[in-house]
């Protein structure tokens, strides 16, 4: 005959301890970092150390940068967190661009629209109930074709981004200052109506507070309560679900409209909170972005601000890097593509062992 | 009419062979279980591969040797999408790690990677715009049949194509044949139906998988290609490549995972795509960004028929998404 | 018959699964023109021996000889080319496929579905089957398929077949057939290896019999001088008295009334047709009949989770008050103050949530009481704590994945929780599927706490033995229609079994 035999096989682990499991992750991203290290000094010629101090310094370097790190944590997270619930219902919602981009839609739309009409509370009010709408219509249309149909949501939700995307540029036009440019620029500029009020100095702290609130309300939504009970059974086993008792479709529908409405407040958060402007990149992409933030923190919100934290001191940093080494933007795709590589690789290690076969007494 | 077809077609075609390409790629993976949301990221690095290989071959040579100038870009394309391919199925299948995640970490890497070489490129070149333009090589790669320009209509409608287009459609045409008239085809498809089935009959299961999806991943990379030498006269700019990956994942389930569908839907989805430029001319500007909707608003009306006819043969392979592991 | 010589040697096999010895030291030959049957209860290990020889798993200790000769047999392929073929309980067939293209799926020859099909008809004609080449899977019925999965490993020319539990899922009719099928086989030479733990069934077709227990190889018999009571005893063991108490019922009254339940499947299969039948408190009434013959549909029509098309579920109270069951679902059941436990067949595709913990799961069907938004995650990690200990649950602690729990320990989880809620009616199906012998009288006895506190049990079964001893009354579906409703201490085995094949109606007629 043929063949030899298998000299290893692989077997599901059983339970893996907690710090096990931390120290296998944390050595994929030490070699991912290594690694890192090792292709920007091959393509600036750098010493990795330099560079790694670089992407410190674009993080922390000034009080400003490390607002921005926070600021750009905050954003990130809350989208992820818009996410977490739906995945953990096993429905894979990538729409989270879309939905924040018709939330940042919706607040623009009251800032231009009614901004110099109504007192600005009022206003503000308004802002934050038409942005949280337009992003729960955005994430129940999906869901409820997926109830009642089954209809694939991956893709539905996916495709609803170009939708909104689209959307969005046709406001644009329509509201474009000044008529030709294609861009709306800075909305409300001279009375800041429809602008969110600073706490002290930083123009970032109230978005940094809202989301912490968020993150706590997620994560005790998820843990704590009866709906989110619900959704992980519905997530684990339909069949269990319905022997439960629980209404699949009313939960479905449910735990979209609360992804959509978080994914809204991103984009309230976007318009009124930082950018004061509506482009159709304002989102950008972080609803793609979150879905590896939530996955990479297996869906618990306080692990979540550590990946948000990971992603974004790497874009950071290496933003960092690209100015002062003159290199393209586009570097801290690939460092972060390259880390993701290695996280979602460690997963197996957490999973599965390897072992080696008992030796077989051959006929030789 | 015809004078509006003769300028319509064309462009939809062009506009449409990426997506061929990427679809019928993607089918090829899919049909093997595995569901790669990282196409989008492939065809940028199949893209600006080829881009360096002509570069490469550009700047080092005063006249093109056209067998070269045309194989030098085809063989980094293919090289970099296999190797896209090889990572995707490393980590899906040896690693079984998340599908959808992994995906988009393809994504994110070969959009960055893409951009990142060419931002690069551009700098190197010098030039005082954000592309870079590789005018010899597209010239090879553009090259039209023949006789297209003494056909008349029907040749500008039929003949009027680069080889890379003609390859998109025989390439639609070979995949539907091996998938389902081959043994080939027959264990692709059991392996994506299902693995422990086509496994307990004797079928490598994990080749199969490895397979599949980097034929797809190659394929997927040549409407990369396409587009920088063909579509966009060999100028690189970043981000032009848009979102046409992801229309060609949703082609897939617009076909019902039938490459030989794709060669006219992916012409039709080119049509939508262009849509927004055949509008009379003093329409609003707004309106013309609700136009490039169309492709999209399409894909989600076929994703919901699909679903409500819920027929057998219409459905995804059965083991879509799943990472398969036989020791359970 | 004279000359034998062994085409399958198997030389102190062993396969473990992590602690779980699956397999140890089984030595077993298989000759030229005969059926072996290999008996044993469940988890005896024949399953896995099977999937040896078959390529699936890979022995760790241990030698394959192939008419002699030392093989390796890594993958279904290599089994396959030494013309070792098996047919799994499961079927490995590709739904979307025609029966050809699964037959030749994986086969190293041009396809051509014609030529192929002609040979399948060829194949057909000799050895007695009935298929249509071009049928796809998905429109096949049970018999049907498994005709398909035989078939494809005759058209790879085995010469050893190995059945794993064929009959399980067939009719008498279609039973019978295959025997005949086997028969033919081997007097073309062929051998056959048959699991089952149907002894009526190993002395109809068997040559030998090989008998396993606990993984281990313990006889083998010539068939023609064995009998039953000798084959049983080796099987289990020690001699098999089931010794399940079984209590008078104690005061009994309706409970649930079953009027007339019809009930189609999704594809417009007819799977219950006129059933009508009284479950009485205080009293344990047996559902017996072949797999698949309206069982899981009775019982999910009676837990609202199965659309019914016709009929009455009426629920009675201790008042006497009436209450329809049918158009409810579980939780309009519950609101009705009903309190109905069910232990479903799929324990962790349906009763419980694999990847969630014991304290987790407690709180399936209870999680809505009290108005707070939040659960109450104190009661249920004290039901878990409480069910482990007086169950005897073998578990890591309460916040363990069930789905890392041994199968006896998973249904304790899931029985436990399920008469934790003090309910008056309780149905269970195979509830002992799978478990050894300790976890299935731990079970029993559990079952009958239930009927002594005055529960309406209703006992979905298989093994007829249990049937007879535990329950008081036996219900018989055949085809998804009634055929005989029985006193469980004035029936046999032969009365009940004939039922579970013969509508009394069809018995009748002829």
């Amino acid at each position: 005959m043929h063949n030899k035999a298998p000299r290893f096989y692989i077997a599901r682990r059983g339970d893996i301890l907690w710090y096990k499991a931390w120290g296998i992750r944390a050595i994929a991203i030490a070699l991912a970092l290594l690694l890192c290290g090792f292709i920007t000094m091959a393509a600036t010629g750098l010493d990795p150390i330099k560079v790694y101090v670089t992407m410190l310094d674009g993080n922390f370097g000034t009080s400003r940068r490390f607002w921005m790190l926070l600021q750009n944590m905050a954003i990130l997270l809350c989208v992820s967190l818009a996410l977490a619930p739906a995945f953990r219902m096993h429905f894979w919602n990538l729409g989270g661009d879309g939905q924040s981009l018709m939330g940042a839609l919706g607040a623009a739309a009251c800032m231009i629209c009614i901004g110099d009409r109504i007192p600005n509370v009022l206003l503000i009010i308004i802002m934050i109930a038409v942005s949280i709408s337009c992003g729960i219509i955005w994430a129940v249309i999906p869901a409820y074709f997926k109830a009642r149909f089954g209809t694939n949501e991956t893709l539905f939700t996916l495709m609803m981004n170009y939708v909104a995307t689209q959307l969005v540029a046709f406001f644009v036009i329509i509201w474009e200052v000044p008529k030709g440019s294609g861009k709306i620029g800075i909305i409300n500029q001279s009375t800041q109506a429809g602008w969110f009020p600073q706490i002290g100095t930083n123009k970032y702290l109230l978005n940094i507070i809202i989301v912490l609130f968020i993150t706590v309300f997620i994560f005790i939504y998820m843990r704590y309560s009866k709906h989110g009970y619900e959704l992980a059974v519905v997530g684990e086993s339909e069949a269990t679900a319905r022997y439960a008792g629980i209404k699949i479709n009313r939960v479905i529908i449910r735990t979209m409209a609360l992804s959509g409405a978080i994914c809204g407040i991103t984009g309230l958060l976007l318009v009124g909170g930082t950018d004061h402007t509506l482009t159709t990149t304002i989102v950008a992409g972080r609803g793609f972005t979150g879905v590896m933030v939530a996955w990479l923190a297996k869906f618990n919100p306080f692990v979540m601000i550590a990946t948000t934290f990971l992603l974004v001191f790497l874009e950071r940093g290496s933003a960092e890097i690209t100015t002062i080494f003159g290199l393209n933007q586009s570097f801290g795709d690939i460092i972060t593509g390259i880390i993701l590589f290695f996280i979602l690789s460690s997963d197996f290690f957490l999973n599965y062992k390897i072992t080696k076969t008992k030796t077989q007494k051959e006929a030789a | 009419m015809l004078d509006f077809l003769i300028r319509f077609i064309p462009r939809a075609v062009g506009q449409g062979i990426p997506l061929m390409y990427g679809s019928v790629g993607e089918t090829i993976t899919e049909k093997s279980g595995n569901l790669n949301l990282g196409t989008a990221g492939i065809m940028y690095v199949g893209g600006i591969c080829g881009v360096i290989g002509a570069f490469l071959y550009e700047t080092g040579n005063k006249t093109l040797n056209p067998f070269l100038g045309i194989f030098i870009p085809l063989g980094c394309c293919i090289a970099g999408s296999l190797a896209m391919g090889l990572l995707y199925c490393f980590l899906t299948v040896s690693l079984r790690a998340n599908q959808n995640v992994c995906g988009l970490a393809m994504t994110t890497f070969g959009v960055g990677f893409g951009n990142f070489f060419g931002g690069s490129l551009i700098k190197l070149s010098g030039a005082d715009v954000p592309s870079i333009a590789l005018s010899k090589t597209s010239g090879l790669f553009s090259q039209k049949l023949p006789i297209a320009d003494q056909a008349g209509w029907f040749g500008k409608i039929f003949l009027s194509y680069s080889f890379l287009a003609y390859a998109a459609v025989a390439i639609a045409l070979i995949a539907s044949y091996i998938i389902h008239n081959t043994r080939t085809g027959l264990s692709l498809r059991a392996v994506g139906e299902s693995p422990a089935t086509a496994d307990a009959a004797g079928i490598d299961v994990i080749k199969y998988k490895y397979v599949a999806t980097c034929i797809g991943a190659m394929i997927s990379g040549l409407g990369g290609l396409y587009y920088v030498f063909d579509y966009a006269s060999g100028v690189w700019s970043n981000d032009a490549f848009g979102d046409r990956g992801w229309l060609a994942i949703a082609l897939v389930i617009f076909t019902i995972w039938q490459p030989v569908h794709s060669i006219w839907a992916s012409i039709a989805f080119g049509g939508l795509y262009i849509l927004h430029m055949f509008i009379p001319a003093g329409t609003n500007l707004a309106i013309k960004e609700l136009y490039q909707m169309a492709p999209f608003l399409a894909t989600i009306i076929m994703l919901i028929i699909t679903s409500i006819r819920n027929r057998r043969e219409n459905q995804p392979p059965a083991s879509l998404g799943l990472s398969y592991f036989n020791m359970e | 018959m004279d000359a034998k010589t062994p085409v399958l040697g198997l030389s102190h096999l062993t396969k473990r699964f992590g602690k779980v010895v699956a397999n140890e030291d089984v030595c077993l030959d298989v000759y030229e023109g005969e059926i072996l049957a290999l008996l044993g209860e469940n988890g005896s290990g024949k399953t896995t021996l099977m999937n040896m020889i078959s390529g699936i798993y890979f022995p760790d200790e241990g030698e394959i000889y192939f008419k002699g000769e030392p093989v390796v047999i890594a993958s279904p392929k290599d089994a396959f080319s030494l013309g070792i073929g098996m047919i799994h309980q499961h079927f490995k067939l590709v739904d979307i496929l025609s029966a050809t293209e699964n037959i030749i799926l994986g086969m190293e020859e041009k396809p051509d579905l014609n030529k192929s099909a002609d040979r399948i008809k060829a194949i057909c004609e000799k050895y007695g089957f009935d298929i249509d080449p071009y049928k796809k899977i998905y429109e096949m019925s049970v018999s049907e398929k498994q005709t398909v999965e035989i078939v494809k490993v005759l058209y790879r020319g085995a010469q050893l077949l190995i059945l794993d539990e064929p009959t399980a899922v067939l009719t008498p009719q279609e039973t019978e057939k295959l025997f005949e099928v086997l028969r033919n086989m081997k007097k073309d030479g062929k051998s056959v290896i048959i699991i089952t733990h149907k002894l009526q069934e190993v002395l109809d077709i068997s040559d030998r019999v090989a008998i396993l227990r606990k993984g281990r190889y313990i006889c083998d018999v010539e068939t023609a001088s064995a009998n039953v009571q000798e084959l049983t005893d080796a099987m289990v063991g020690h001699s098999v008295s089931l010794n399940i108490e079984r209590p008078e019922p104690v005061n009994p009254k309706k409970r649930i009334v079953v009027e007339n339940l019809t009930v189609f499947d999704e594809e417009g299969v007819c799977k219950l047709k006129d059933v009508s039948f009284t479950a009485k408190s205080g009293e344990i009434i047996g559902i017996a009949g072949i797999a698949g013959n309206g069982q899981k549909e009775l019982l999910e029509a009676i837990a609202g989770l199965q659309q019914v098309d016709s009929g009455h579920i009426y629920y009675i109270g201790d008042d006497k008050s009436r209450q329809e069951l049918i158009g409810k679902d579980p939780l309009e059941i519950m609101d009705l103050g009903v309190s109905l436990s069910f232990v479903p067949e799929d324990r962790l595709g349906m009763g419980l949530v694999a990847n969630m913990g014991l304290a987790d799961n407690m709180m399936l069907r209870s999680f809505r009481k009290g108005n707070s938004v939040f659960t109450d995650r104190k009661r249920p990690r004290e039901l878990a704590a409480s069910i482990v200990e007086r169950l005897e649950v073998n578990t890591p602690g309460i916040a363990t994945m069930v789905r890392k729990l041994s199968g006896g320990n998973v249904q304790k989880v899931l029985v436990g929780r399920e008469i934790s809620t003090a309910p008056t009616v309780l149905l269970t199906a195979y509830a002992v599927r799978g478990l050894d012998i300790n976890s299935s009288y731990t079970i029993y006895d559990l079952i009958n706490q239930q009927k002594k506190a005055g529960v309406a049990v209703v006992y979905v079964g298989e093994d007829l033995d249990v049937l007879l001893e535990l329950c008081d009354r036996i219900l018989v579906l055949c085809d998804g229609q009634v055929s005989g409703l029985l006193d469980a201490r004035e029936t046999d085995k032969r009365e009940v079994g004939y039922l579970m094949t013969n509508l009394r109606g069809e018995a009748h007629a002829q």
